[in-house]
């Protein structure tokens, strides 16, 4: 079957994140390839987005929209990471 | 422009045109849109009286601020959604979208890295955007399309693209049919075509490329294989419906 | 004003409810499409005792088979009618396996899975098909070998089955886990959970 690329998801995440999770990276929780969720291969289109690591194919992130509910699955996802514009990085231990 | 709307807008054909005999241009005004980027896309979700629904993935031709957005949709024979948006959708017809999304597949004018563009058929339609904005921010980056296609007559903006005006060069590549006197004969991008119409790998491009999967696939690899980095590499495949 | 009608819902009282009529095979799955040599294939289906009952690829073509003309439905909504296949049924790999769980997962090359109850795989239901249209089954579409339970949602028709576990319980499949239907019967329109 022929897969989509990670941009694709853009649209089923919209009401997920208060940012686009396509443009953040990500590590894979199977091989620990670090990208941007954008260059992920996505297949399981209609019934759904499957995002699989480039590397090892490990299912990154499934998403299922319905009318009424999205169903939302990290499981292979180790974590991902959000550039903001903060500009102060220190972290205070008191108040 | 990373801002977005919430939720679904509604569009309001405001202008139409055809561009080739299968594939329109639509001008839809969107009340709330936020403007965007280069190379973003759009849900569009179309709802039939019976509640069905059917949501397919576009990419935006136009960039920028503004509430009109421009579609460029390819009537695919056994489509659902693109036969109705290029044959029956009339103006003042209302569709709901989704969007801008995607921040990846995008070029802004701030960006410094020479630019090679490779379309596959209406994989062109994100690249229009691309060397729309590229022209209107007067920017000096290097930016070039090389456009692969079916036949002459298959081509979406050829006259945008062939202006003297255009900051971007665009080259032409035909699979089926050559016009009379084309020096190349028809047939697939091959690894020697890439060598030798678009941006060294020396030159450290970023390269964008967009088409059916199949394209996509055989174009990165034959990049890489060139020696362009995987990284600098930023692919959209368009499926089937 | 244009009216949206999406792909024409038949009339047809062979189309389950919501569904159009396809005469294309569309292909849909979760991930690459595995290539599996059949030296290399095997089947299994294991029980609770922890028994594995195997077949190779020649002793599962060995075994009885049939033709098989049945309508399929996918949950995307279209549907094929008179697809014929030729398969070993589900009852003659289960003739031997002793169970006294109620439920299977099936288990693909390349991970995928998917939950059914086992009383639904058996009475000449379900099938382990290995041709399609009289030729052998192409990879996109399962090959080497498949489920076809056409009765359900063809989601539940695993592609590239390596094996079936018994399971105490009605456990979600990989669809299933995500939102989809545990059953998914077309003509109730099970699709969700």
């Amino acid at each position: 079957m022929d897969h989509l690329d990670g941009n694709v998801l853009a649209g089923p995440s919209t009401d997920l994140f208060a940012f686009d999770p396509t443009t953040t990276q990500c590590q894979c929780q199977s091989c620990a390839d670090i990208a941007t969720l954008g260059q992920a291969m996505v297949y399981g289109q209609p019934m759904g987005f499957v995002a699989r690591c480039r590397k090892c194919d490990n299912i990154l992130i499934v998403i299922v929209e319905r009318a009424g509910q999205k169903s939302f699955n990290m499981r292979g996802l180790r974590w991902l990471r959000i550039a903001d514009h903060a500009r102060n990085d220190r972290i205070s231990a008191e108040d | 422009m990373t801002s977005r709307a919430i939720g679904w807008l509604t569009g309001n054909l405001a202008r139409a045109h055809p561009l080739t005999a299968s594939a329109r241009s639509i001008t839809f005004t969107v009340p709330g849109w936020p403007g965007n980027d280069a190379g973003q896309h759009v849900d569009v979700r179309l709802t039939a009286p019976d509640g069905y629904q059917a949501v397919r993935s576009y990419s935006i031709a136009s960039t920028g601020t503004g509430e009109e957005i421009e579609l460029a949709i390819d009537r695919l024979p056994d489509g659902e959604v693109s036969p109705f948006l290029v044959d029956d959708l009339e103006l003042g017809d209302t569709v709901e979208l989704r969007g801008p999304l995607g921040g990846w597949f995008v070029w802004r004018p701030e960006q410094t890295q020479p630019v090679q563009l490779i379309a596959g058929g209406s994989g062109v339609v994100p690249f229009i955007a691309m060397t729309r904005a590229h022209a209107s921010a007067g920017s000096s980056v290097p930016m070039q399309l090389l456009y692969s296609l079916r036949t002459p007559d298959d081509a979406l903006f050829r006259d945008e693209l062939s202006q003297p005006s255009a900051t971007a060069r665009t080259t032409w590549h035909y699979t089926r049919t050559v016009p009379s006197g084309w020096s190349h004969s028809a047939g697939r991008l091959t690894a020697d075509d890439l060598r030798n119409e678009t941006l060294p790998p020396e030159q450290v491009p970023l390269t964008y490329i967009c088409g059916p999967t199949g394209f996509v696939e055989t174009v990165s690899h034959a990049l890489t294989s060139l020696g362009h980095a995987a990284d600098n590499i930023r692919t959209e495949r368009f499926g089937g419906t | 004003m244009a009216v949206f009608g999406g792909r024409r819902r038949d009339d047809n009282p062979a189309l389950p409810p919501g569904q159009y009529l396809t005469e294309s095979f569309p292909v849909l799955s979760a991930g690459p499409t595995p290539s599996i040599n059949t030296e290399d294939w095997e089947f299994f289906i294991h029980t609770e005792a922890g028994q594995t009952h195997r077949w190779t690829w020649d002793q599962f073509i060995a075994l009885p088979s049939e033709d098989i003309s049945v309508d399929i439905h996918c949950v995307t909504s279209w549907s094929k009618l008179g697809t014929g296949w030729r398969g070993v049924s589900l009852d003659t790999l289960f003739a031997e396996v002793e169970t006294g769980f109620d439920f299977v997962m099936a288990h693909s090359y390349g991970g995928y899975t998917t939950n059914l109850p086992l009383g639904e795989l058996l009475n000449g239901r379900a099938w382990m098909a290995y041709e399609y249209d009289g030729d052998e089954l192409d990879p996109e579409h399962g090959g080497p070998a498949r489920l076809l339970v056409p009765h359900l949602y063809f989601w539940k028709s695993a592609k590239w089955v390596r094996g079936l576990v018994m399971q105490s319980e009605d456990n979600p499949g990989f669809w299933e886990e995500n939102g989809y239907n545990l059953h998914g019967d077309p003509w109730r329109e099970e699709r969700y959970a």
